[in-house]
């Protein structure tokens, strides 16, 4: 492993001169418009004094630093990555191992195809954010890159396809969803978002409305007009007006529910195929998907509130980035748990088993926790009468102000009670496990030797209370143990290195 | 070359490696650069004479003074890193302390960063980027520039040995 011996063989190369004027050129185009209606904008001797420099200098500065951008920017084949230098004042060199590189690119927009140039991507597997591309080199020179990229990547490497097929041809299915399982998965799907959509909508067009939403006053007198008029039926009937309005609300949560949840996961069906996994659902717009089965990085086990009470569970899978915009699927939306885990295990991921020993947070961190929520609203419960009494604040109901920090406490330590006794995690010989959560709990599933990098962080009443939260680096997601003593956190972090470290990535992501 | 500092050594909790004393100095000087429009804004409320003598600058020279000089000294000892055969281990932060392992055998691409200011000083930023969302690029600082570069062939050719 000589430093760098190796990086000699290939010399620094620049893109190709006819670069810097294209990069000029598509820089300029987002300039264009404010240009025409500069132009436009001003009468035609005010053009010519004050509009035609300034267009000018800003033209001329674009071709400058473009021409500064292209002059240093070098990019090096070399025997075992590809370089990238770039920057006049900031220099970064960035290197990436052929190893690495998933895939290259060549993408032609219209301007540069006129000219024959192309933009080469580096595809790498860090998640399309951070990638490596050279900018406008000829299409001849583009494709030479190309296949040098793809040569020096086959000699190193390529165990990983063959052993990637699964041993049977067909496919099979492992979930598949009926309409009455539908209409029940709606009716859990309740859901009020209408009604925040129409807030939204109330706020961009109110000037539309004859009235001020936004002022209470207005809403004030409104009701209490209406009041006078209600009252006259007396209290049934405004029991009963009530009554409607709740069963109006409940109608209208149930149906967008259902309508949402038949629109998109209508026939929803998951399949064990040779490639992977694939997802089939949707009413109008149906999508099909493929999962290949190496890329999954961690299993989520998902629930509800009100669902969990009837034993309904979801599983989504978290896979690299890559494939379709989110690395986040959900391949079962609601099932029981002994339909989940015959797919856990397709997947290769085990759900916990029974005697798998489940670890809880620190406890101090869970005492720190719920103080950090109680004290202040308990403190702010005790003062508001106090604060009206002396500050003569004429509050009508002191009481009152006090109750409702007084309630929000005590939900708060009830939810902290809560968690201490259901907040868990555990670490086997090849996964982690975290259940974490009050009101819908989720079970995180993640492969220790799929992880990407440890990472302990201590706040400052961390430090003092001996307690750390532990940060995984998964592809496609985050795992995050909260409040783990510190030596347990040391553990953890050890065990989990050795893990990662006994199988390199290139191995891992097929 | 390179191999002074890429020694192994045993994941041991304290044994971190310092960065380059420059990097107080970079620092320092960032910071300067960031606190003189506070400086020159409070020079300017000075003058217009609304408050007593000495009520903006005075303040305002207490608090540069302290970011400048003490800052700067801290962060230093904050941080540090730690090179082991197989994994880059850094620890950073004041308040919120952060200590970070990357595996080599997780590295997509690696940076090597030299803005102005750490070009003044010959020192350079290692950036490791991996796969995950979390940490999905973990920067080191305060390096001299020629150690960046010995840790980034160093990081590729184990790269490159472990998928032989």
């Amino acid at each position: 492993m000589s430093g760098s011996a190796d990086t000699a063989s290939g010399e620094w190369r620049r893109t190709s001169p006819l670069g810097f004027l294209l990069g000029a050129v598509m820089n300029l185009r987002h300039l264009l418009l404010p240009m025409v209606a500069a132009f436009f904008g001003t009468s035609a001797e005010r053009a010519a004094l004050y509009v035609v420099p300034v267009v000018l200098v800003g033209v001329g500065l674009t071709f400058l630093l473009s021409w500064v951008a292209w002059r240093h920017f070098h990019y090096q084949i070399g025997d075992s990555d590809i370089r990238v230098q770039r920057g006049l004042l900031s220099r970064t060199v960035r290197s990436v191992p052929y190893e690495r590189i998933h895939d290259v690119t060549l993408e032609q927009a219209l301007i540069p195809r006129l000219f024959g140039m192309v933009e080469v991507k580096f595809e790498t597997g860090a998640g399309g954010k951070d990638e490596l591309k050279i900018q406008y080199v000829t299409d001849a020179e583009g494709a030479a890159l190309r296949e040098t990229v793809r040569a020096r990547k086959s000699s190193k490497t390529d165990t990983s396809e063959a052993e990637g097929v699964p041993s049977e041809g067909g496919s099979r299915v492992l979930f598949a969803m009926d309409d009455r399982r539908l209409l029940t998965f709606g009716l859990f799907e309740f859901s009020l978002i209408v009604f925040a959509v129409l807030a939204g909508a109330t706020q961009q067009f109110d000037f539309l409305l004859p009235f001020e939403p936004w002022d209470p006053e207005a809403w004030m007198d409104w009701l209490a007009g209406s009041g006078d008029w209600l009252q006259a039926f007396g209290f049934a009937a405004q029991a009963i007006g009530v009554l409607l309005a709740l069963a109006t609300l409940g109608l209208v949560g149930l149906v967008t529910g259902l309508s949402r949840t038949v629109l998109r996961d209508y026939r929803f069906t998951l399949e064990e195929t040779p490639k992977g996994l694939r997802r089939r659902r949707g009413l109008l717009t149906r999508t099909d998907v493929v999962m290949p089965i190496r890329r999954v990085q961690a299993l989520k086990v998902t629930t509800g509130i009100v669902r969990r009470r009837f034993g309904w569970h979801g599983l989504s899978v978290v896979s690299l980035a890559q494939d379709a915009g989110a690395g986040h699927h959900v391949v079962i939306p609601f099932a029981r748990m002994d339909e989940i885990a015959p797919v856990v295990e397709v997947t290769g991921f085990e759900l916990p088993s029974a005697d798998l020993v489940w670890q809880r947070p620190s406890l101090r961190h869970r005492l720190d926790r719920a103080a950090l929520a109680v004290v202040p609203l308990a403190g702010a419960a005790a003062a508001a009468p106090a604060l009206n009494t002396y500050l003569g604040l004429g509050m009508t109901a002191p009481l009152m102000a006090s109750f409702a920090p007084l309630l929000v406490a005590i939900v708060a330590g009830a939810r902290g009670y809560y968690l201490w006794r259901h907040d868990r995690h555990a670490v086997d010989a090849r996964h982690i496990y975290v259940r974490r959560g009050w009101l819908s709990p989720k079970l995180d599933i993640a492969s220790r030797i799929k992880l990407q990098s440890v990472e302990i962080v201590r706040g400052p009443l961390a430090r003092r209370r001996g307690y750390a939260d532990v940060k995984l680096g998964v592809a496609g997601g985050t795992l995050e143990l909260v409040g783990v003593p510190v030596e347990e956190a040391q553990q953890i972090r050890v065990a989990v290195l050795n893990s990662i470290t006994s199988l390199d990535f290139s191995r891992l992501a097929g | 070359m390179g191999r002074g500092v890429v020694h192994p050594v045993t994941m041991d909790r304290d044994e971190l490696q310092p960065l380059h004393p420059n990097y107080i100095k970079a620092v320092r000087l960032t910071t300067m650069l960031l606190v003189l429009p506070f400086a020159i804004g409070a020079l300017a409320l000075e003058s217009a004479d609304s408050l007593p003598r000495g009520s903006f600058v005075l303040p305002v020279l207490l608090v540069a003074l302290y970011l400048i000089f003490r800052t700067p000294l801290r962060r230093y000892h904050a941080r540090g890193y730690q090179v082991d055969a197989d994994r880059l281990r850094v620890v950073r932060g004041l308040i919120f302390r952060s200590d970070t392992v990357v595996p080599f055998g997780r590295v997509q691409h690696i940076d090597v960063q030299q803005g102005p200011i750490e070009r003044l000083y010959g020192l350079g930023t290692l950036v490791l980027h991996t796969a995950g969302n979390h940490n999905a690029s973990v920067s080191l600082p305060g390096l001299a520039h020629a150690d960046a570069l010995a840790m980034r062939d160093d990081i590729r050719a184990h790269v490159k040995r472990e998928t032989m």
